[in-house]
């Protein structure tokens, strides 16, 4: 079924710089997409447009349809803090809140409103255990949230944004500020949650796309120039330019 | 610390000796004030000097008045001055576009360099006969005007430092708390407002700072008269402040003797209420901070 459609979509920043052009997706419910291509090329705009984040940056156009669940996310009316607590992001750099451990994850449903305790312990406890951290905090939920390790709070900031049970999850590079061993427990636990969420991942290199993406989107300068299953963008792409990205003549 | 080359020993003993010399002339006033304060506790009894009447020609030595006057004023001024500060910083730093607060910063710290005794002429000229009118008063020159203007003075100061706090916590929390679905008002009052609170608490505690010691505004507008104040309607009644005290008699007052004494007794008594402030602002602002926290962030 697909989560996310994506019709002509561009945007163009205020400074003048047109940073997407014409960007056609499909993504399906339940898998792991990865946008790939060389820094610079728009993929951490695009996800900062499915939740509209880029609202915070100084955008001067936007065109085309972003479509989840069939409604336009562009549209004006839409509900933005709905949209975000149905479409979570997780950044590059691990990015607690200056609160206790407990209070990052339970951050964003109290903010939703909830107040009961045992709902809110409860959605901790799963939101840790789904990020793979609960055995490493359990014992130190009331600490702050700095005085866990990089890598720990990277998780900790995925256990946030599980927290509220959303269904899409966007990753812009999680894992390029983290050692291999947490990298590779983020990569085990992402591939856990396709089963519930749609995931879209901006990865960290090729190599991460390799491992874990079912669909391969190549961003090159603003453009979509190849976008098709994994396994085909890493064979046999139809365009000269993904290949010779993949092989890493280039980026 | 062993250095060979005598131009690096030379400017190590250059730096220690300038460190050195501001601690050491802290402690020569401290030491000039407790030595010229101290005999008074001598020369007059704690029952008088903690009585409520203040009139040293006949040697009435209380200065209860004049504490509770400091007080007064001073707490009057922090309730306009705390609300209006933060939330002017607030506005600032969360609300207003860049191109506003590009103006409006700079004119606010102008005004925290506004002489004192400019505010006082304005307290003098237009504040007091405007509350005389108003409230139907027997004198404008009460502990309220004082307030009113010591607000004023403290504002600024708060402002100023407030929103250097609020703008220096990251842009990624807020950003990662929009992103949890939170809306602006959740983002600055779970988030923005906690990691600030260091800096808030220090600018609330500098603008007080600058509300107690300050002596030429209140000398102008409270009207300088001893009273006890016992009741609420003390505060639109005339009220002596301890600086204003000290400023006023110390000219006309002969060295060494009681009167001249106890004054620097007064002085003693508002460098702890200043010690005290600035201990709590410490104590509050490193509460919740835990050793490993300070050590990590």
């Amino acid at each position: 079924m697909e989560k996310i459609v994506v019709e002509n979509f561009s945007l163009t920043y205020s400074d003048g710089a047109e940073s997407l052009q014409n960007i056609n997706l499909k993504i399906n419910e339940h898998t792991i997409t990865a946008l790939i291509g060389p820094a610079g090329g728009g993929k951490s705009t695009f996800l900062r447009a499915m939740n509209r984040l880029n609202d915070l940056a100084d955008v001067a156009a936007l065109s085309g349809h972003l479509y989840i669940n069939g409604q336009d996310v562009l549209d004006p009316k839409t509900n933005v803090i709905q949209l975000r607590r149905t479409v979570g992001i997780v950044f590059a750099r691990p990015l607690p809140l200056p609160l206790t451990i407990y209070e990052n994850v339970s951050f964003g449903l109290q903010a939703a409103g909830e107040r009961r305790k045992a709902v809110l312990d409860e959605a901790v406890e799963r939101a840790l255990r789904q990020a793979q951290l609960w055995d490493e905090v359990y014992d130190r939920l009331g600490d702050s949230a700095f005085a866990i390790s990089g890598g720990q709070q990277q998780r900790l900031c995925i256990a946030r944004v599980l927290a509220l049970q959303p269904e899409i999850i966007l990753l812009d590079e999680p894992t390029s500020a983290l050692d291999p061993i947490s990298t590779a427990k983020i990569e085990t636990s992402l591939l856990e949650l396709k089963e519930k969420y749609t995931i879209v991942i901006a990865p960290h290199n090729i190599q991460q796309a390799a491992r874990i993406a079912d669909d391969v989107a190549f961003f090159l300068q603003g453009e979509v120039v190849e976008f098709a299953p994994a396994e085909k963008i890493f064979t046999t792409p139809k365009d000269r330019r993904t290949l010779d990205y993949v092989q890493g003549r280039f980026g | 610390m062993e250095s060979k080359h005598p131009l690096e020993f030379l400017i190590t003993w250059f730096i220690r000796l300038t460190g050195y010399s501001s601690i050491f002339f802290v402690v020569l006033i401290l030491f000039f004030l407790v030595s010229e304060g101290l005999p008074a506790l001598s020369e007059v009894s704690l029952d008088t000097l903690f009585s409520t009447r203040w009139y040293p020609i006949e040697s009435y030595y209380g200065i209860l008045p004049l504490i509770l006057g400091s007080l007064v004023v001073t707490i009057g001024a922090m309730l306009i001055a705390v609300p209006f500060g933060i939330g002017t910083a607030v506005y600032l730093s969360e609300v207003a576009r860049p191109m506003v607060r590009e103006i409006l910063k700079p004119l606010v710290e102008i005004l925290a360099g506004l002489p004192s005794v400019m505010l006082g002429f304005l307290g003098i000229q237009v504040v007091s006969p405007f509350l005389r009118e108003f409230l139907d008063l027997p004198t404008g020159l009460t502990a309220f005007a004082g307030s009113l203007l010591l607000g004023g003075i403290a504002i600024p100061t708060i402002v100023s430092i407030a929103e250097d706090a609020m703008n220096n916590v990251p842009q990624s929390y807020r950003q990662g708390a929009l992103a949890l679905g939170a809306t602006r008002w959740q983002t600055m009052w779970g988030v923005t407002f906690p990691a600030a609170r260091s800096g808030i608490i220090t600018a609330i505690m500098l603008g007080l700072g600058r509300a107690i010691g300050e002596t030429m505004t209140v000398m102008m507008v409270t009207g300088n008269a001893p009273i006890m104040p016992n009741s609420i309607r003390a505060l639109f009644m005339p009220i002596r402040t301890m600086t204003a005290t000290i400023a006023s008699e110390m000219g006309e007052v002969a060295a060494g003797s009681i009167h001249y004494h106890v004054l620097f007794f007064i002085g003693i008594v508002l460098f702890l209420l200043a010690l005290i402030v600035n201990i709590t602002a410490s104590w509050v602002s490193m509460r919740k901070q835990t050793h490993k926290e300070r050590v990590l962030s």
